[in-house]
């Protein structure tokens, strides 16, 4: 039996079950993709030092190290069910079930789906599908295509397949509707991208983005925002069109785009059809947490994190003993953060087990501190408010548990 | 559509050995390591199922075993998700269809 089973292989997972490790504890990770890594995997950009990020090379790093410290890593197995009896959680997979001490749930996130009629055509797929078709596959998604909202990931995503030699058309937003909501309007949209300037820079520096924190010359310059749209490297984002349909019989062949106002009224008659063999749908990010939910964990909605978290420490400890979360499961942020926020909780781990008395506390404090210091160096942010929202979380439990490092119930 | 052979940043893809897999009665060339969905998707294929009531052709969404819209069934096994299983050599793949009876009841009603 392990001491530890971890839920997830991505980022936060594996460091996790790496920290655990290092301090004799015996891990096994589980993971239902086919090898680990996470969505580590397909990342790439070039950050602002010049250097590459590549995920798959971070990912064979981690997967190595794995290796070398003899956790079990077994891909191919989902987690449907988590519960405890007395004494130990019970891990419920389609490969049988198996119990240990303590669990850490690393089931990391998922793309909210932006229902544009005809979004179940052939053809269409989430953002981070083409991600990992073009740089994990290396298979071609398509010959010309069109992203359908305009967020950090997609933008991230444009650029690698840009980088691929992927020809994408355009970006437009999606249309206004109750479920894309601030995604469909064009002022909402320019302001949210103001936090990911650096990806962007050649957009956001014709704009001025100091002017452009001001919300009325933002308006102003909505209403003079190009038809055309501005190129972000080569591929025009058009702020001031929506999609309605995407259209084809068997598979997609275009896109039926309309004008729209700065708040994303359309404007009636100004629709034509963009030809296209692929759509990507840019929807954004929430946690997946359907694991703590089962097994009885208490949740908080914390929008700057991305939706409903599950309650949980500094130390990544949640209410319900033994249980531990890290990653994109606690918030949505970039992948450094959620390795850093891994080794967090694999040291907390440690500490619980009582295996090691000595240093602990010190590395703890230490890794908790390094998860704040690589927070504010990420590449890539997912929502200017993590800030306030990590700290909404830590009052929380504060005031419910006491400080951590207390024996919770 | 084709594979990316090289690439900028990435390299080039190390040589892999070919395999051959059935997919509704074709032969189909793939890669070793290579998941359904994206052999499938390097030999021009992105139709996977009908969908069971309406009939209506569906392909891969999230591709990372999320959203259950690429079921196939593998050597007689259905609702295996195409985009996170391994394509072996020899495999019979076949496309999820459309039930009868739902034909029929979309006539009923
Ligand atoms: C599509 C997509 C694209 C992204 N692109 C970027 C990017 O370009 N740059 C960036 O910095 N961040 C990106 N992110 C954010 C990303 O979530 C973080 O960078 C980081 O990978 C989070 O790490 P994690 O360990 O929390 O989760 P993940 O890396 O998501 O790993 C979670 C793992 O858990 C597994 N899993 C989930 N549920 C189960 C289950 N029930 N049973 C078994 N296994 C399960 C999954 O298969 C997955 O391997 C992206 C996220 C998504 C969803
Ligand atoms: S494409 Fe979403 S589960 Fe396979």
């Amino acid at each position: 039996m392990s001491d530890v089973i971890v839920i997830g292989a991505g980022p936060a997972g594996l460091a996790g079950a790496i920290a655990c490790a290092e301090f004799g504890l015996k891990v096994t990770v589980l993971d239902e993709f086919f090898r680990p890594g996470g969505r580590l995997l397909g990342q790439l950009y070039e950050e602002p030092s010049g250097n590459w990020w590549n995920g798959i090379k971070e990912a064979e790093r981690l997967q190595q190290k794995t290796k070398d410290l003899a956790i079990d890593v077994r891909c191919g197995v989902s987690v449907f069910n988590l519960e405890k009896d007395e004494l130990l959680w019970n891990v419920h997979t389609n490969a049988g079930s198996m119990k240990a001490s303590y669990v850490l749930v690393a089931t990391g996130s998922a793309e909210y789906p932006i229902p544009v009629p005809g979004w179940t055509l052939p053809g269409v797929m989430s953002i981070g599908a083409a991600q990992v078709m073009t740089n994990v596959h290396r298979v071609q998604v398509g010959k010309k295509g069109i992203i359908i909202g305009a967020n950090i990931l997609a933008f991230a995503i444009l650029t690698e397949l840009q980088l691929a030699g992927i020809q994408v058309d355009r970006i437009v937003l999606p249309e206004k509707s109750p479920i894309s909501q601030e995604a469909g309007e064009p002022e909402e949209v320019l302001k949210s991208l103001l936090s990911a300037a650096h990806l962007a820079p050649s957009l956001l520096l014709r704009f001025g983005s100091v002017f452009m924190k001001n919300g009325l010359l933002r308006k102003i310059a909505l209403n003079f925002y190009p038809k055309g749209g501005m190129k972000i490297s080569g591929t025009p984002l058009q702020l001031r069109k929506a999609a309605m349909e995407i259209v084809g019989k068997k598979q997609v062949e275009g896109v039926r785009v309309v004008d729209i106002t700065p708040n994303g009224a359309t404007v009636p008659g100004s629709d034509k059809i963009y030809e296209a063999d692929f759509v990507c749908i840019a929807g954004g990010l929430y946690p997946l947490t359907e694991i703590t939910a089962v097994a009885g964990c208490p949740f908080q909605f914390v929008p700057e994190l991305g939706g409903h978290i599950p309650v949980h420490s500094e130390w990544m400890e949640t209410p319900l003993q033994g249980l531990f979360v890290a990653g994109n499961i606690t918030g949505i942020e970039g992948g450094k953060i959620a390795m850093a926020q891994g080794t967090v909780a694999g040291l907390a781990i440690v500490k619980r087990s009582g295996k090691e008395a000595g240093s602990i506390d010190r590395l703890l404090q230490k890794s908790v501190d390094y998860v704040r210091d690589v927070r504010q160096h990420a590449p890539i942010q997912f929502n200017p408010g993590v800030d306030e929202g990590r700290q909404t979380m830590k009052e929380l439990w504060v005031s419910k548990y006491g400080k951590e490092g207390k024996v919770i119930s | 559509m084709t594979r990316l052979l090289d690439h900028p940043i990435l390299g080039k893809l190390p040589e892999r050995k070919a395999i051959s897999f059935q997919f509704d009665g074709k032969n189909y060339e793939a890669y070793e390591n290579e998941t359904i969905a994206a052999a499938l998707l390097a030999n021009g294929v992105r139709t996977l199922r009908l969908h069971e009531e309406s009939g209506k052709p569906r392909g891969i969404y999230c591709n990372i075993g999320h959203c259950m819209e690429c079921r196939v069934t593998v050597n007689g096994q259905p609702n295996v998700r195409a985009c996170l299983t391994i394509v072996q050599q020899g495999m019979v793949v076949e496309s999820g269809k459309q039930l009868p009876n739902a034909i029929k009841r979309m006539e009923e009603g």
